[in-house]
């Protein structure tokens, strides 16, 4: 019989968020908090994907996101997968989806946006779900795919 | 314009807001001294000076009856001293019934709406928005054209920054405006504007000669052409003096065209102009107080 290996162990009850851009592991992380919670997670990283090149997964043992807690990674992680398991089988997969507003995540463009003078947290309309262009709700300004970074 | 909300941006407004603001300012330019606002007190707060628009306001409120308390510039107040927007307008806002604010930073007047316990007037965020700017050229263009439907525009100048021309844009693609965009190549209409009004079906010319097809307009726009705009000194110099409206190039323009400029003018508009009966930047300066006064007063709920 043939050993099957798995690079990330397998968990019993929880959530795999998959198909994550390898860069982009840890603004996953971070966005998603979990670093601040105390529930078992393991996570791989530089793992061969046809479709993303290099990608990575995040296993988070007995924890169900949110529905809106999820669609905040679809900035940088637009194609993950989620799949949700328990008894060591996946009963249900999930896709994210760009919201129709952001708040707090990404900066503002504009260095002349009252988000980046005083703190106020950041807050945008997508205007564009295909490309992911923000409109900011301040300064009204765009900010685009390539000039985005993450608070 | 409901009581007791901001104005921020000019597309807060409705069609029928932005009509029935300027319906109400023409009443009060047939009795502009009233006593309504003998028991308010506004606050004009600019962060960086305009003198010509915290006078109008000022002037808007003091015919009015009303007192104003604030300031000119940040200096030698609680700002140069780091004081957050925030607690400046939650400070201010237990003095006043109205804020009128203008500020360098873009979006700041959004945010002021925000936290602020009084309705906000923006008189300028950074290259924002000016709302009531907006609304008093359009105040201007329906005096002096009758109607604000179907009319020929030239805006002219730093179409790029401009955010007087994009706002004023905004707004009468509402009322089935055709425009036409005079500027030098380095500062021509941004394509987003382009690409809405595309989407809005609006027709609109570009040109670099300002010397073309005049005896179209109903209105001409007129704005200051900045140096501080132009990476390269060189493009400057070569097109500071051909965006100069002279009165010779007046002569074959409509009798009902009108030239307009937010102002202050500094040579886009040549002094021989001023004598001419086209000439409509001062009176524009005036709807200005007639403007303020219904915005205010709808705010108010008076």
């Amino acid at each position: 019989m043939k050993e099957v290996k798995l690079s990330v162990s397998a968990i019993e009850n929880g959530t795999v968020i998959d198909h994550i851009p390898a860069q982009n592991l840890f603004k996953v992380i971070t966005i998603l908090g979990l670093e601040k919670i105390d529930n078992l997670i393991t996570f791989g990283t530089n793992m061969e994907s046809h479709r993303l090149g290099r990608k990575a997964i995040i296993k988070v043992a007995n924890k169900f996101f949110e529905r809106e807690e999820i669609n905040r990674i679809a900035l940088v992680a637009p194609h993950a997968k989620l799949n949700i398991i328990r008894d060591f089988n996946v009963v249900e997969k999930q896709v994210v989806e760009v919201p129709e507003s952001i708040e707090g995540i990404v900066k503002c463009v504009n260095p002349k946006c009252i988000t980046n003078a005083e703190a106020v947290k950041t807050k945008f309309s997508v205007i564009d779900k295909q490309t992911v262009a923000l409109k900011c709700h301040y300064c009204e300004k765009i900010t685009d795919q390539e000039h985005m970074v993450y608070l | 314009m409901m009581k007791n909300k901001s104005l921020v941006a000019i597309n807060d407004l409705s069609k029928d807001e932005i009509i029935k603001t300027l319906d109400l300012a023409e009443e009060f330019e047939k009795n502009p001294i009233q006593d309504i606002l003998s028991k308010t007190v506004v606050a004009t707060l600019f962060f960086e000076p305009s003198t010509r628009t915290r006078l109008s306001f000022e002037s808007a409120v003091s015919r009015l009856g009303g007192r104003v308390i604030g300031f000119s510039e940040a200096a030698n107040t609680s700002v140069s001293k780091g004081e957050s927007l925030k607690d400046t307008i939650l400070t201010v806002a237990n003095y006043s019934d109205l804020i009128v604010m203008r500020h360098p930073i873009e979006g700041s007047a959004r945010y002021a709406s925000e936290v602020s316990p009084v309705p906000i007037i923006n008189a300028g965020d950074g290259a924002n928005q000016h709302p009531t700017q907006t609304l008093l050229d359009l105040y201007s263009i329906r005096k002096t054209q009758g109607t604000l439907q179907n009319l020929n525009i030239f805006l002219v100048g730093d179409l790029k920054y401009g955010r007087t021309v994009h706002s004023l844009m905004m707004a009468m693609s509402q009322f089935g405006a055709t425009f036409t965009f005079v500027s030098p190549n380095e500062l021509k209409m941004p394509n987003e504007y382009k690409m809405f009004l595309d989407g809005q079906g609006i027709k609109y010319y570009e040109q670099t000669d300002l010397n073309e097809n005049l005896d179209k307009a109903d209105i001409i726009y007129m704005t200051r052409v900045q140096r501080e705009r132009f990476s390269d000194p060189l493009e400057y110099e070569k097109v500071k003096n051909v965006y100069v409206l002279r009165n010779k190039m007046l002569e074959n323009t409509k009798p009902n065209m009108r030239v307009l400029h937010p102002l202050p003018r500094v040579n886009e508009i040549h002094t021989d102009v001023d004598p001419s009966s086209k000439a409509y930047y001062f009176p524009q300066a005036l709807n200005g107080v007639y403007t303020r006064m219904a915005i205010m007063a709808q705010i108010l709920g008076l």
